[in-house]
């Protein structure tokens, strides 16, 4: 295969978006922040343990057609807070962002304290994000309780 | 509308104006303030020491308590979810106290509700009315709530008074020295806390020789549960008794503080020590939470 090929995979979207610089350890985690699992509509590609200069290796995913809202972008940060997310329009690149880890995540997590209420009640869970070592980690607005994995 | 579920949500000067108002309380206890009002005391787990002092503090001011002790013949019991027990109650009522065996219950709790919400304590989470007369105690003891010297012994670990306290008395540039067995460290979360916040603290194993400057001894009880092997709890146990002769030579200020129930932890012949005040310590529970009703209703004392 040639340089040349590779890159056509690239730019086998004309317009739509790219996750790149995910860590390989997140990309389902992404995958299924952005319901990609159960998607039957839009074209994509997947690529994992990719070479990377920075990371070492990554994962990138290729979406046609298809543009993460905010809060989808806010969830990829917690777990890969160094991915870029580009917007691509006719084949280039028109938009390049980081992405940022929120100050608060609503719902999709879940507490790891067993005792917690949202774990029996039916409740939305809500967390502050905050850092423990430079690490974002989640403190339940409900039990108060650390969250570590997610 | 204010409610009251973590002593994290008082600042500051919101804990110094509810001192002020419980030291009002108890120099005059019989305000029928909350004429006309009603109050539920909702314990979804019973507690009946805490169940009792706040409905005393709520006759007290003249309002009329409604509620249950146990939820067992309660809808609860039929599987009505908290937020559709909550909704109903708050319309029965001008502010509602709960006591709750899942924690984060009473932040959910008011957020739900119509009324003020009062946390009587939500599983191993928190009690703020708990700490707020463990200051008031400290307050009246010493004079003053700022730059005291307060020993914390037993269960460090899961004792959520212990947290509670040491996060309220970090407004008052408190020094503290922590007592455990290993297994029952205070959590790194809070060692970090004070470190965050620039106080000065301490920790040993051994309870023996170091209250000679200690303001405040605050004991706690260590629980077997707490234990895979029940020969270290029995080992453990016995290495946190607090006894009459080890109050030799400490401060004539100093005052034993305890939560209680206590089991073993404080031998009996310290009762009679002009240092033990655990038992005041509960009388004093009466007017933090005259105090803590009032301020939130926002009735002018």
């Amino acid at each position: 295969m040639t340089t040349q090929d590779k890159t056509m995979e690239v730019r086998l979207i004309e317009n739509g978006t790219v996750i790149d610089h995910i860590p390989v350890a997140a990309l389902f985690k992404i995958i299924t922040i952005l319901g990609l699992d159960g998607d039957t509509e839009h074209r994509m590609t997947i690529g994992t343990n990719l070479e990377s200069k920075r990371m070492g290796t990554k994962a990138i995913i290729k979406i046609a057609d298809r543009y993460p809202a905010e809060g989808e972008i806010d969830r990829i940060a917690l777990f890969a807070p160094q991915a870029r997310v580009n917007t691509i329009r006719d084949f280039a690149v028109v938009e390049k962002r980081h992405v940022r880890v929120p100050d608060e995540v609503r719902g999709f997590v879940r507490c790891a304290n067993p005792m917690c209420v949202t774990n029996h009640e039916g409740v939305e869970t809500a967390f502050r994000v905050v850092a423990e070592e430079g690490v974002p980690v989640l403190k339940c607005r409900y039990c108060e309780k650390t969250t570590r994995r997610f | 509308m204010k409610s009251l579920i973590s002593i994290g949500d008082l600042t500051r000067e919101e804990i110094v104006r509810l001192m002020e108002l419980a030291a009002e309380f108890e120099k005059n206890p019989e305000q029928r303030l909350l004429q006309g009002r009603v109050i539920a005391s909702l314990f979804f787990e019973p507690s009946t020491r805490t169940r009792l002092s706040f409905e005393s503090a709520i006759n007290r001011l003249g309002a009329r308590v409604i509620g249950f002790s146990d939820a067992t013949n309660t809808s609860v019991s039929k599987g009505e979810s908290l937020h559709d027990t909550i909704s109903v109650i708050s319309n029965y009522c001008d502010m509602i106290v709960m006591r709750h065996s899942l924690e984060g219950a009473a932040r959910y709790a008011s957020e739900v509700a119509s009324v003020p919400v009062v946390n009587a304590g939500d599983g191993a989470n928190q009690h703020p009315s708990q700490t707020l007369l463990d200051l008031y105690s400290i307050k009246k003891t010493q004079g003053t709530l700022e730059n005291l010297h307060v020993m914390m012994v037993g269960d460090l670990k899961y004792g959520r008074t212990v947290h509670s306290l040491l996060e309220a008395l970090s407004h008052f540039n408190a020094r503290f020295t922590f007592v455990s067995p290993e297994e029952l460290r205070l959590p790194e979360e809070y060692r970090r806390y004070l470190s965050d916040r620039g106080l000065v603290f301490e920790e040993f194993e051994e309870l023996d020789g170091r209250m000679e400057d200690v303001d405040i001894l605050y004991m706690t009880r260590i629980q077997k549960e707490r234990f895979n092997d029940p020969m270290e709890y029995e080992r453990v146990k016995n290495a946190y008794v607090l006894r009459a002769s080890m109050l030799e030579g400490t401060r004539d200020n100093m005052r034993v503080l305890h939560p209680l129930p206590r089991v073993g932890e404080i031998a009996t012949d310290v009762d009679a020590s002009p240092k033990a005040y655990y038992f005041e310590q509960t009388r004093n529970g009466v007017y933090a939470r005259m105090a803590a009703i009032c301020y939130l209703l926002g009735v002018k004392v």
